[in-house]
Protein backbone atom coordinates (compact mmCIF):
# COMPACT_ATOMS: atom_id res chain seq x y z
CA UNK A 1 0.00 0.00 0.00
CA UNK A 2 1.34 3.52 -1.08
CA UNK A 3 2.33 6.05 1.72
CA UNK A 4 -1.04 8.15 1.04
CA UNK A 5 -3.43 6.65 -0.67
CA UNK A 6 -7.03 8.19 -1.75
CA UNK A 7 -9.21 5.87 -3.86
CA UNK A 8 -12.37 6.15 -5.76
CA UNK A 9 -12.98 9.76 -4.07
CA UNK A 10 -15.91 11.61 -5.42
CA UNK A 11 -17.97 14.50 -3.72
CA UNK A 12 -18.51 17.78 -4.42
CA UNK A 13 -19.16 21.46 -2.45
CA UNK A 14 -22.66 21.15 -3.40
CA UNK A 15 -25.51 18.46 -4.67
CA UNK A 16 -23.19 18.66 -8.10
CA UNK A 17 -20.39 16.20 -7.72
CA UNK A 18 -16.99 17.20 -9.08
CA UNK A 19 -15.04 14.45 -8.54
CA UNK A 20 -15.82 11.34 -9.73
CA UNK A 21 -14.00 8.12 -8.41
CA UNK A 22 -11.05 10.42 -8.64
CA UNK A 23 -7.47 8.36 -7.40
CA UNK A 24 -4.30 9.73 -5.97
CA UNK A 25 -1.44 7.72 -4.05
CA UNK A 26 1.64 8.80 -3.36
CA UNK A 27 4.62 6.42 -2.16
CA UNK A 28 7.23 7.79 0.40
CA UNK A 29 9.81 10.41 -0.29
CA UNK A 30 8.22 10.79 -3.99
CA UNK A 31 6.55 13.81 -6.05
CA UNK A 32 3.23 13.55 -7.70
CA UNK A 33 2.06 15.87 -9.65
CA UNK A 34 -1.46 16.72 -10.30
CA UNK A 35 -2.37 18.49 -13.86
CA UNK A 36 -5.36 18.74 -15.79
CA UNK A 37 -7.61 21.56 -18.17
CA UNK A 38 -9.26 24.29 -15.86
CA UNK A 39 -12.14 23.45 -13.56
CA UNK A 40 -10.79 19.71 -13.82
CA UNK A 41 -11.17 19.74 -10.29
CA UNK A 42 -7.10 19.04 -9.57
CA UNK A 43 -7.63 22.19 -6.79
CA UNK A 44 -10.40 20.11 -5.29
CA UNK A 45 -9.00 16.95 -5.35
CA UNK A 46 -6.33 17.91 -3.73
CA UNK A 47 -8.37 19.52 -0.66
CA UNK A 48 -10.81 16.22 -0.55
CA UNK A 49 -7.18 14.45 0.28
CA UNK A 50 -6.63 17.10 2.83
CA UNK A 51 -10.37 16.99 4.41
CA UNK A 52 -11.69 20.48 2.96
CA UNK A 53 -14.21 18.81 0.83
CA UNK A 54 -16.64 16.28 2.11
CA UNK A 55 -16.66 13.23 0.18
CA UNK A 56 -19.64 10.72 -0.73
CA UNK A 57 -17.68 8.32 -1.58
CA UNK A 58 -13.94 6.97 -1.42
CA UNK A 59 -11.52 6.98 1.26
CA UNK A 60 -8.21 8.74 2.81
CA UNK A 61 -5.65 6.59 3.98
CA UNK A 62 -2.00 7.86 5.46
CA UNK A 63 0.13 5.43 6.26
CA UNK A 64 -2.17 2.74 6.76
CA UNK A 65 -4.39 4.43 8.80
CA UNK A 66 -7.95 5.62 7.40
CA UNK A 67 -8.25 9.26 8.42
CA UNK A 68 -11.16 10.16 5.75
CA UNK A 69 -13.19 11.23 8.67
CA UNK A 70 -10.61 13.35 10.17
CA UNK A 71 -10.91 17.30 10.03
CA UNK A 72 -7.69 18.81 8.29
CA UNK A 73 -6.58 20.05 12.06
CA UNK A 74 -6.73 16.72 12.81
CA UNK A 75 -4.87 15.27 9.51
CA UNK A 76 -2.37 18.36 10.15
CA UNK A 77 -1.48 16.23 13.33
CA UNK A 78 -1.49 13.36 12.15
CA UNK A 79 1.62 14.43 9.59
CA UNK A 80 -0.48 15.94 6.17
CA UNK A 81 1.13 19.96 5.76
CA UNK A 82 -0.96 22.10 3.02
CA UNK A 83 0.03 24.89 1.52
CA UNK A 84 -2.90 26.78 0.07
CA UNK A 85 -2.74 28.34 -3.27
CA UNK A 86 -3.48 32.13 -2.15
CA UNK A 87 -3.50 34.17 1.20
CA UNK A 88 -0.85 31.28 2.44
CA UNK A 89 0.92 33.79 5.01
CA UNK A 90 0.30 36.07 7.87
CA UNK A 91 1.49 39.02 5.96
CA UNK A 92 1.82 41.47 9.12
CA UNK A 93 4.06 39.12 10.67
CA UNK A 94 7.71 38.56 10.61
CA UNK A 95 8.90 35.01 8.53
CA UNK A 96 10.17 34.23 11.84
CA UNK A 97 6.68 34.60 13.18
CA UNK A 98 5.29 33.19 10.35
CA UNK A 99 7.71 29.93 11.20
CA UNK A 100 6.44 29.53 14.59
CA UNK A 101 2.89 29.73 13.80
CA UNK A 102 3.17 27.03 11.85
CA UNK A 103 4.80 24.79 14.73
CA UNK A 104 1.99 26.30 16.70
CA UNK A 105 0.51 22.67 17.73
CA UNK A 106 3.75 21.45 18.27
CA UNK A 107 4.73 21.10 22.15
CA UNK A 108 8.86 20.63 21.61
CA UNK A 109 11.22 22.47 20.68
CA UNK A 110 10.82 23.87 17.65
CA UNK A 111 14.23 25.59 16.75
CA UNK A 112 15.86 22.78 14.87
CA UNK A 113 13.29 22.14 12.73
CA UNK A 114 13.64 26.26 11.77
CA UNK A 115 16.95 26.19 11.54
CA UNK A 116 16.30 23.43 8.68
CA UNK A 117 13.88 25.19 7.39
CA UNK A 118 16.54 28.19 7.00
CA UNK A 119 19.01 25.88 5.62
CA UNK A 120 16.38 24.87 2.38
CA UNK A 121 15.68 28.44 2.18
CA UNK A 122 19.17 30.88 2.96
CA UNK A 123 16.67 33.82 1.93
CA UNK A 124 14.34 33.43 4.43
CA UNK A 125 17.18 33.96 7.19
CA UNK A 126 18.41 36.99 5.89
CA UNK A 127 14.59 38.45 5.96
CA UNK A 128 13.58 36.58 9.08
CA UNK A 129 12.64 40.33 10.81
CA UNK A 130 10.86 41.51 7.45
CA UNK A 131 6.70 40.90 7.44
CA UNK A 132 5.90 38.17 4.67
CA UNK A 133 3.55 40.71 3.10
CA UNK A 134 6.47 42.99 2.29
CA UNK A 135 8.22 39.90 0.59
CA UNK A 136 8.37 39.36 -3.58
CA UNK A 137 5.83 36.58 -4.57
CA UNK A 138 8.32 33.80 -4.82
CA UNK A 139 9.79 34.70 -1.22
CA UNK A 140 6.49 34.06 -0.14
CA UNK A 141 5.62 31.39 -1.66
CA UNK A 142 9.11 29.89 0.57
CA UNK A 143 7.91 31.58 3.61
CA UNK A 144 4.66 29.38 3.14
CA UNK A 145 6.06 26.33 2.10
CA UNK A 146 8.61 26.65 4.62
CA UNK A 147 5.68 27.62 7.25
CA UNK A 148 3.94 23.93 6.19
CA UNK A 149 7.60 22.36 6.88
CA UNK A 150 6.94 23.54 10.33
CA UNK A 151 5.14 20.58 11.77
CA UNK A 152 7.68 18.33 9.86
CA UNK A 153 4.67 16.73 8.09
CA UNK A 154 5.11 13.45 6.04
CA UNK A 155 3.51 14.13 3.43
CA UNK A 156 3.17 17.92 1.97
CA UNK A 157 0.69 19.17 -0.48
CA UNK A 158 1.07 22.10 -2.67
CA UNK A 159 -1.47 23.85 -4.39
CA UNK A 160 0.05 25.54 -7.55
CA UNK A 161 3.07 26.83 -5.75
CA UNK A 162 4.44 28.70 -8.62
CA UNK A 163 1.18 29.86 -10.09
CA UNK A 164 2.26 33.76 -10.76
CA UNK A 165 5.90 34.09 -10.49
CA UNK A 166 8.80 34.00 -12.85
CA UNK A 167 10.51 31.37 -14.46
CA UNK A 168 13.19 31.85 -13.14
CA UNK A 169 11.71 31.52 -9.42
CA UNK A 170 9.75 28.63 -10.70
CA UNK A 171 12.88 26.54 -11.68
CA UNK A 172 14.52 27.75 -7.76
CA UNK A 173 10.93 26.53 -6.40
CA UNK A 174 10.88 23.25 -8.08
CA UNK A 175 14.58 22.61 -7.01
CA UNK A 176 13.62 23.09 -3.48
CA UNK A 177 11.15 20.83 -3.56
CA UNK A 178 13.05 18.03 -5.02
CA UNK A 179 15.27 18.77 -1.88
CA UNK A 180 12.28 18.49 0.11
CA UNK A 181 11.45 15.14 -1.14
CA UNK A 182 14.64 13.63 -0.76
CA UNK A 183 14.97 14.48 2.76
CA UNK A 184 11.81 11.37 2.98
CA UNK A 185 8.68 13.56 2.73
CA UNK A 186 5.94 12.79 -0.05
CA UNK A 187 4.72 15.45 -2.05
CA UNK A 188 1.51 16.16 -3.69
CA UNK A 189 1.32 19.14 -5.67
CA UNK A 190 -1.17 20.91 -8.26
CA UNK A 191 0.58 22.47 -10.72
CA UNK A 192 -0.80 24.62 -14.23
CA UNK A 193 2.87 24.43 -15.21
CA UNK A 194 2.58 21.08 -16.35
CA UNK A 195 5.53 20.26 -18.41
CA UNK A 196 7.93 21.43 -16.06
CA UNK A 197 6.27 19.75 -13.30
CA UNK A 198 6.32 16.39 -14.76
CA UNK A 199 9.82 16.99 -15.56
CA UNK A 200 10.26 16.65 -11.54
CA UNK A 201 7.75 13.81 -11.28
CA UNK A 202 7.82 10.47 -9.93
CA UNK A 203 4.23 10.19 -10.71
CA UNK A 204 1.98 12.19 -12.89
CA UNK A 205 -1.71 12.07 -12.79
CA UNK A 206 -4.03 14.33 -15.73
CA UNK A 207 -7.40 14.92 -14.42
CA UNK A 208 -10.30 15.39 -16.35
CA UNK A 209 -13.82 16.07 -15.02
CA UNK A 210 -12.93 15.11 -11.78
CA UNK A 211 -11.15 12.01 -12.82
CA UNK A 212 -8.05 9.98 -13.62
CA UNK A 213 -7.58 10.54 -17.59
CA UNK A 214 -4.03 9.51 -17.54
CA UNK A 215 -1.48 7.71 -14.85
CA UNK A 216 2.00 7.32 -15.25
CA UNK A 217 5.44 8.34 -13.97
CA UNK A 218 6.38 12.01 -15.29
CA UNK A 219 8.64 11.07 -17.91
CA UNK A 220 6.22 8.54 -19.59
CA UNK A 221 3.37 11.06 -19.76
CA UNK A 222 5.42 13.84 -20.80
CA UNK A 223 6.66 11.22 -23.93
CA UNK A 224 2.82 10.07 -24.76
CA UNK A 225 2.28 11.60 -27.95
CA UNK A 226 -1.65 11.19 -27.02
CA UNK A 227 -1.02 13.74 -23.58
CA UNK A 228 1.51 16.22 -25.82
CA UNK A 229 -1.16 16.33 -27.58
CA UNK A 230 -4.02 17.31 -26.01
CA UNK A 231 -2.69 18.55 -22.43
CA UNK A 232 0.73 20.10 -22.97
CA UNK A 233 0.23 21.96 -26.15
CA UNK A 234 2.25 19.56 -28.36
CA UNK B 1 8.96 86.08 29.61
CA UNK B 2 6.00 87.05 27.49
CA UNK B 3 6.58 83.94 25.63
CA UNK B 4 7.18 82.10 28.55
CA UNK B 5 3.98 83.14 29.96
CA UNK B 6 2.45 82.04 26.90
CA UNK B 7 3.75 79.07 26.76
CA UNK B 8 2.77 78.42 30.30
CA UNK B 9 -0.65 79.03 29.49
CA UNK B 10 -0.63 76.83 26.55
CA UNK B 11 0.86 74.08 28.82
CA UNK B 12 -1.77 74.58 31.47
CA UNK B 13 -4.85 75.15 29.02
CA UNK B 14 -4.08 72.85 26.22
CA UNK B 15 -1.10 70.67 26.55
CA UNK B 16 -1.61 68.67 29.79
CA UNK B 17 -5.57 68.26 29.37
CA UNK B 18 -5.19 67.42 25.79
CA UNK B 19 -2.93 64.92 26.52
CA UNK B 20 -4.40 63.24 29.28
CA UNK B 21 -8.05 63.36 27.08
CA UNK B 22 -5.79 61.63 24.06
CA UNK B 23 -4.62 58.64 26.55
CA UNK B 24 -7.85 58.43 27.59
CA UNK B 25 -9.05 57.79 24.05
CA UNK B 26 -5.95 55.66 22.84
CA UNK B 27 -7.14 53.21 25.23
CA UNK B 28 -10.48 53.30 23.89
CA UNK B 29 -9.48 53.33 20.27
CA UNK B 30 -7.17 50.01 20.92
CA UNK B 31 -10.33 48.10 22.48
CA UNK B 32 -11.94 48.91 19.26
CA UNK B 33 -9.39 48.45 17.03
CA UNK B 34 -8.92 44.87 18.96
CA UNK B 35 -12.33 43.90 18.45
CA UNK B 36 -12.37 45.13 14.96
CA UNK B 37 -9.08 43.55 13.67
CA UNK B 38 -9.98 39.76 15.71
CA UNK B 39 -13.74 39.78 15.66
CA UNK B 40 -14.12 41.88 12.53
CA UNK B 41 -16.92 44.29 13.13
CA UNK B 42 -17.20 47.52 15.06
CA UNK B 43 -18.21 47.56 18.52
CA UNK B 44 -20.13 50.40 19.40
CA UNK B 45 -21.11 48.63 23.00
CA UNK B 46 -17.60 49.63 23.46
CA UNK B 47 -18.31 53.15 25.46
CA UNK B 48 -21.02 51.43 27.55
CA UNK B 49 -18.59 48.37 28.14
CA UNK B 50 -16.56 50.95 29.35
CA UNK B 51 -19.13 52.86 31.46
CA UNK B 52 -20.28 49.44 33.18
CA UNK B 53 -16.52 48.39 33.75
CA UNK B 54 -16.43 52.12 35.50
CA UNK B 55 -19.27 51.92 37.23
CA UNK B 56 -18.10 48.49 38.80
CA UNK B 57 -14.89 50.16 40.01
CA UNK B 58 -16.52 52.91 41.70
CA UNK B 59 -18.39 50.51 43.70
CA UNK B 60 -16.19 48.54 44.84
CA UNK B 61 -14.13 52.15 45.38
CA UNK B 62 -16.91 52.89 48.05
CA UNK B 63 -16.68 49.07 49.55
CA UNK B 64 -12.87 49.88 50.00
CA UNK B 65 -13.74 53.32 51.46
CA UNK B 66 -15.86 52.22 53.70
CA UNK B 67 -14.13 49.49 54.92
CA UNK B 68 -11.20 52.09 55.63
CA UNK B 69 -9.00 51.10 52.85
CA UNK B 70 -7.09 53.82 51.09
CA UNK B 71 -4.14 53.95 48.90
CA UNK B 72 -2.92 56.92 50.13
CA UNK B 73 -2.01 60.23 47.76
CA UNK B 74 -3.41 58.18 45.09
CA UNK B 75 -7.02 57.30 44.23
CA UNK B 76 -8.66 54.36 45.87
CA UNK B 77 -10.11 53.42 42.32
CA UNK B 78 -6.21 52.37 41.22
CA UNK B 79 -6.48 49.20 44.31
CA UNK B 80 -10.56 48.99 42.46
CA UNK B 81 -9.29 48.64 39.26
CA UNK B 82 -8.17 44.97 39.46
CA UNK B 83 -11.50 43.92 40.75
CA UNK B 84 -13.14 45.61 38.25
CA UNK B 85 -11.48 44.13 35.19
CA UNK B 86 -12.29 41.13 36.35
CA UNK B 87 -15.69 41.45 36.95
CA UNK B 88 -16.10 43.56 33.18
CA UNK B 89 -14.35 40.69 31.97
CA UNK B 90 -16.78 37.54 32.97
CA UNK B 91 -19.41 40.26 31.38
CA UNK B 92 -17.79 40.36 28.12
CA UNK B 93 -17.28 36.28 27.98
CA UNK B 94 -21.06 35.93 29.32
CA UNK B 95 -22.00 38.62 26.81
CA UNK B 96 -20.41 36.69 23.99
CA UNK B 97 -21.76 33.27 25.16
CA UNK B 98 -25.44 34.64 24.83
CA UNK B 99 -25.11 37.01 22.15
CA UNK B 100 -22.07 37.23 19.76
CA UNK B 101 -21.26 33.69 19.71
CA UNK B 102 -24.58 32.60 17.45
CA UNK B 103 -23.94 35.32 15.06
CA UNK B 104 -20.46 33.65 14.71
CA UNK B 105 -21.59 30.43 14.20
CA UNK B 106 -23.72 31.61 11.47
CA UNK B 107 -21.31 33.41 9.98
CA UNK B 108 -22.71 36.46 10.11
CA UNK B 109 -22.43 39.61 8.12
CA UNK B 110 -19.84 41.81 9.91
CA UNK B 111 -22.52 44.51 9.51
CA UNK B 112 -24.57 42.29 11.07
CA UNK B 113 -22.74 42.04 14.17
CA UNK B 114 -22.52 46.26 14.17
CA UNK B 115 -26.43 46.03 14.45
CA UNK B 116 -26.11 43.55 17.08
CA UNK B 117 -23.43 45.55 19.35
CA UNK B 118 -25.92 48.32 19.09
CA UNK B 119 -28.34 45.95 20.72
CA UNK B 120 -25.93 45.36 23.51
CA UNK B 121 -25.37 48.83 24.00
CA UNK B 122 -28.44 50.07 24.66
CA UNK B 123 -28.92 46.64 27.13
CA UNK B 124 -24.94 47.70 29.16
CA UNK B 125 -26.34 51.42 28.92
CA UNK B 126 -29.76 50.49 30.55
CA UNK B 127 -27.58 47.77 33.18
CA UNK B 128 -25.37 50.41 33.89
CA UNK B 129 -27.84 52.96 34.96
CA UNK B 130 -29.45 50.56 36.82
CA UNK B 131 -26.92 49.69 38.60
CA UNK B 132 -25.35 53.07 39.35
CA UNK B 133 -27.47 56.27 38.46
CA UNK B 134 -27.72 58.47 36.04
CA UNK B 135 -26.27 61.29 37.77
CA UNK B 136 -22.65 62.75 38.12
CA UNK B 137 -20.33 60.72 40.13
CA UNK B 138 -16.90 62.32 41.67
CA UNK B 139 -15.02 59.30 42.85
CA UNK B 140 -11.40 60.71 42.78
CA UNK B 141 -9.96 60.71 46.37
CA UNK B 142 -6.22 61.39 48.06
CA UNK B 143 -3.99 63.84 46.99
CA UNK B 144 -5.79 66.39 44.45
CA UNK B 145 -2.27 67.89 42.50
CA UNK B 146 0.78 67.19 41.98
CA UNK B 147 1.48 71.10 41.46
CA UNK B 148 -1.01 73.53 42.53
CA UNK B 149 -1.46 77.23 41.46
CA UNK B 150 0.11 77.97 44.25
CA UNK B 151 3.39 76.00 44.48
CA UNK B 152 3.82 77.03 41.32
CA UNK B 153 3.67 80.23 41.64
CA UNK B 154 6.12 79.72 44.72
CA UNK B 155 8.28 77.25 42.95
CA UNK B 156 8.44 80.46 39.72
CA UNK B 157 7.30 83.29 41.26
CA UNK B 158 5.35 83.37 37.97
CA UNK B 159 1.39 85.42 37.37
CA UNK B 160 0.23 82.69 35.08
CA UNK B 161 -0.60 79.55 36.57
CA UNK B 162 0.20 75.88 35.61
CA UNK B 163 -1.44 73.70 37.60
CA UNK B 164 -1.20 69.52 37.09
CA UNK B 165 -3.61 67.49 38.71
CA UNK B 166 -3.14 63.77 40.26
CA UNK B 167 -5.70 61.83 37.88
CA UNK B 168 -3.57 63.60 34.60
CA UNK B 169 -0.49 62.30 35.73
CA UNK B 170 -1.93 58.72 36.75
CA UNK B 171 -3.66 58.93 33.38
CA UNK B 172 -1.00 59.06 31.69
CA UNK B 173 1.62 56.52 33.23
CA UNK B 174 -1.51 53.96 33.52
CA UNK B 175 -2.21 54.23 29.87
CA UNK B 176 1.61 54.01 28.79
CA UNK B 177 1.95 51.00 31.22
CA UNK B 178 -1.09 49.39 29.80
CA UNK B 179 0.00 50.10 25.96
CA UNK B 180 3.51 48.55 26.95
CA UNK B 181 2.07 45.59 28.05
CA UNK B 182 -0.41 45.51 25.42
CA UNK B 183 2.43 45.60 22.89
CA UNK B 184 4.39 42.85 24.83
CA UNK B 185 1.64 40.49 24.97
CA UNK B 186 0.72 40.83 21.14
CA UNK B 187 4.44 41.00 20.04
CA UNK B 188 6.01 38.38 22.63
CA UNK B 189 4.10 35.81 23.61
CA UNK B 190 2.99 32.55 21.85
CA UNK B 191 -0.82 33.58 22.94
CA UNK B 192 -0.65 37.07 21.51
CA UNK B 193 1.39 36.29 18.14
CA UNK B 194 -1.72 33.65 17.79
CA UNK B 195 -4.28 36.50 18.47
CA UNK B 196 -2.28 38.73 15.36
CA UNK B 197 -2.35 35.58 13.26
CA UNK B 198 -6.04 34.88 13.07
CA UNK B 199 -6.07 38.57 12.99
CA UNK B 200 -4.09 39.01 9.70
CA UNK B 201 -5.44 35.27 7.86
CA UNK B 202 -8.59 33.93 10.00
CA UNK B 203 -8.16 30.73 7.51
CA UNK B 204 -4.44 30.01 7.96
CA UNK B 205 -4.74 30.32 11.67
CA UNK B 206 -7.19 27.55 11.64
CA UNK B 207 -5.03 25.13 9.68
CA UNK B 208 -2.04 25.75 11.81
CA UNK B 209 -3.95 24.36 14.98
CA UNK B 210 -4.54 28.01 16.06
CA UNK B 211 -8.28 27.59 18.70
CA UNK B 212 -10.48 30.29 17.22
CA UNK B 213 -12.60 30.16 20.69
CA UNK B 214 -9.73 30.45 22.52
CA UNK B 215 -8.33 33.98 20.54
CA UNK B 216 -12.12 34.78 21.26
CA UNK B 217 -12.00 34.37 24.74
CA UNK B 218 -8.63 36.20 25.11
CA UNK B 219 -9.86 39.05 22.81
CA UNK B 220 -13.03 39.63 24.84
CA UNK B 221 -10.65 39.56 28.30
CA UNK B 222 -8.27 42.34 26.90
CA UNK B 223 -10.75 44.34 25.58
CA UNK B 224 -12.88 43.96 29.22
CA UNK B 225 -9.36 45.18 30.75
CA UNK B 226 -8.27 48.05 28.06
CA UNK B 227 -12.28 49.46 28.60
CA UNK B 228 -12.42 49.64 32.24
CA UNK B 229 -8.86 51.11 32.56
CA UNK B 230 -10.12 53.77 30.25
CA UNK B 231 -13.46 54.27 31.63
CA UNK B 232 -12.03 54.48 35.17
CA UNK B 233 -8.87 57.27 33.93
CA UNK B 234 -11.62 59.05 32.22
CA UNK B 235 -14.25 59.18 35.02
CA UNK B 236 -11.22 59.81 37.84
CA UNK B 237 -10.25 62.98 35.25
CA UNK B 238 -13.02 64.60 34.67
CA UNK B 239 -16.50 62.46 36.44
CA UNK B 240 -18.25 59.60 35.98
CA UNK B 241 -21.81 60.07 34.38
CA UNK B 242 -23.34 56.97 32.16
CA UNK B 243 -24.12 59.19 29.30
CA UNK B 244 -21.03 60.89 28.46
CA UNK B 245 -19.57 57.57 28.24
CA UNK B 246 -22.36 56.87 25.56
CA UNK B 247 -21.37 60.06 23.98
CA UNK B 248 -17.43 58.90 24.08
CA UNK B 249 -18.03 56.35 21.33
CA UNK B 250 -18.06 59.25 19.06
CA UNK B 251 -14.64 60.32 19.64
CA UNK B 252 -13.05 56.93 19.95
CA UNK B 253 -13.70 55.50 16.75
CA UNK B 254 -13.00 59.21 15.16
CA UNK B 255 -9.81 57.95 17.01
CA UNK B 256 -9.26 54.39 15.90
CA UNK B 257 -10.28 54.94 12.24
CA UNK B 258 -7.60 58.55 11.69
CA UNK B 259 -4.86 55.95 13.00
CA UNK B 260 -6.04 52.88 10.55
CA UNK B 261 -8.52 50.78 12.37
CA UNK B 262 -7.26 47.35 13.37
CA UNK B 263 -3.74 49.09 13.78
CA UNK B 264 -3.10 49.63 17.21
CA UNK B 265 -0.59 52.21 16.73
CA UNK B 266 -2.41 53.95 14.94
CA UNK B 267 -5.28 53.67 17.46
CA UNK B 268 -3.22 55.46 19.72
CA UNK B 269 -1.41 58.14 17.25
CA UNK B 270 -5.50 58.71 16.65
CA UNK B 271 -6.71 59.25 20.00
CA UNK B 272 -3.91 62.01 19.98
CA UNK B 273 -5.11 63.35 16.83
CA UNK B 274 -8.40 63.99 17.93
CA UNK B 275 -7.84 65.08 21.35
CA UNK B 276 -5.36 68.12 20.79
CA UNK B 277 -7.69 69.33 17.84
CA UNK B 278 -11.04 69.05 20.12
CA UNK B 279 -8.94 70.82 22.93
CA UNK B 280 -7.01 73.24 20.46
CA UNK B 281 -10.00 74.14 18.72
CA UNK B 282 -12.48 74.90 21.49
CA UNK B 283 -10.01 76.72 23.98
CA UNK B 284 -10.33 80.33 23.76
CA UNK B 285 -7.03 81.81 22.61
CA UNK B 286 -7.39 85.03 23.79
CA UNK B 287 -4.98 84.75 26.65
CA UNK B 288 -2.08 83.05 24.69
CA UNK B 289 -2.60 85.88 21.86
CA UNK B 290 -2.67 88.94 24.56
CA UNK B 291 0.58 87.66 25.85
CA UNK B 292 2.00 86.80 21.78
CA UNK B 293 0.63 89.86 20.36
CA UNK B 294 0.44 92.63 23.25
CA UNK B 295 -0.59 95.13 20.75
CA UNK B 296 -3.78 93.59 19.54
CA UNK B 297 -6.40 93.21 21.62
CA UNK B 298 -9.36 91.08 20.12
CA UNK B 299 -12.82 91.60 21.09
CA UNK B 300 -13.81 87.89 21.73
CA UNK B 301 -12.25 84.77 23.38
CA UNK B 302 -10.28 84.11 20.09
CA UNK B 303 -12.39 80.50 20.38
CA UNK B 304 -12.96 78.78 17.19
CA UNK B 305 -15.58 76.78 18.59
CA UNK B 306 -17.56 76.62 21.64
CA UNK B 307 -17.33 73.54 24.03
CA UNK B 308 -20.51 72.60 23.25
CA UNK B 309 -19.66 71.72 19.58
CA UNK B 310 -16.70 69.40 20.58
CA UNK B 311 -18.30 66.71 19.11
CA UNK B 312 -17.99 68.13 16.10
CA UNK B 313 -14.86 67.89 15.53
CA UNK B 314 -13.99 64.48 16.08
CA UNK B 315 -17.31 64.23 13.20
CA UNK B 316 -15.55 66.08 11.41
CA UNK B 317 -12.30 64.53 10.89
CA UNK B 318 -13.94 61.44 10.84
CA UNK B 319 -16.00 62.32 8.10
CA UNK B 320 -12.68 63.74 5.83
CA UNK B 321 -10.72 60.76 6.59
CA UNK B 322 -13.26 58.53 5.54
CA UNK B 323 -13.44 60.46 2.10
CA UNK B 324 -9.94 61.12 1.75
CA UNK B 325 -7.93 58.44 3.12
CA UNK B 326 -10.23 55.45 4.59
CA UNK B 327 -7.31 53.26 5.71
CA UNK B 328 -6.12 56.20 7.94
CA UNK B 329 -2.60 57.10 8.78
CA UNK B 330 -0.96 53.76 9.21
CA UNK B 331 -3.02 52.00 6.32
CA UNK B 332 -5.61 49.79 8.38
CA UNK B 333 -7.15 47.06 7.23
CA UNK B 334 -10.68 47.30 5.44
CA UNK B 335 -13.29 44.65 5.71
Amino acid sequence: MSYLDASNMTGGYGKADILHGCTLTVEKGQIAVIVGPNGAGKSTAMKAVFGMLPLRGGSVTLDGTDITALSPQDRVKKGMGFVPQVNNVFPTMSVEENLEMGAFIRDDDFHDTMEQVYTLFPILKDKRHQNAGELSGGQRQQVAVGRALMTQPKLLMLDEPTAGVSPIVMDELFDRIIEVARTGISILMVEQNARQALEIADRGYVLVQGANRYTDTGKALLADPEVRRTFLGG
Amino acid sequence: MELINALVALTNYVIIPATAYGAQLALGALGVTLIYSILRFSNFAHGDTMAFGTAVVILITWGLQAMGISFGPLPTALIALPFGIAVTALMMLGTDRVVYRYYRRIRAQPVVLVMVSVGVMFVMNALTRFLIGVDQINFADGERFIISARTWNQMTGMREPLTLRTTQAITVVTAAITVVALFWFLNRTRTGKSMRAFSDNEDLALLSGIDPDRVVKVTWVLTAALATIAGTLYGLDKSFKAFTYFQIVLPIFASAIVGGIGNPVGAIVGGFIISFSEVGLTYAWKKVAGYLVPAWEPDGLVQLLSTDYKFAVSFVILILVLIFRPTGIFRGKVV
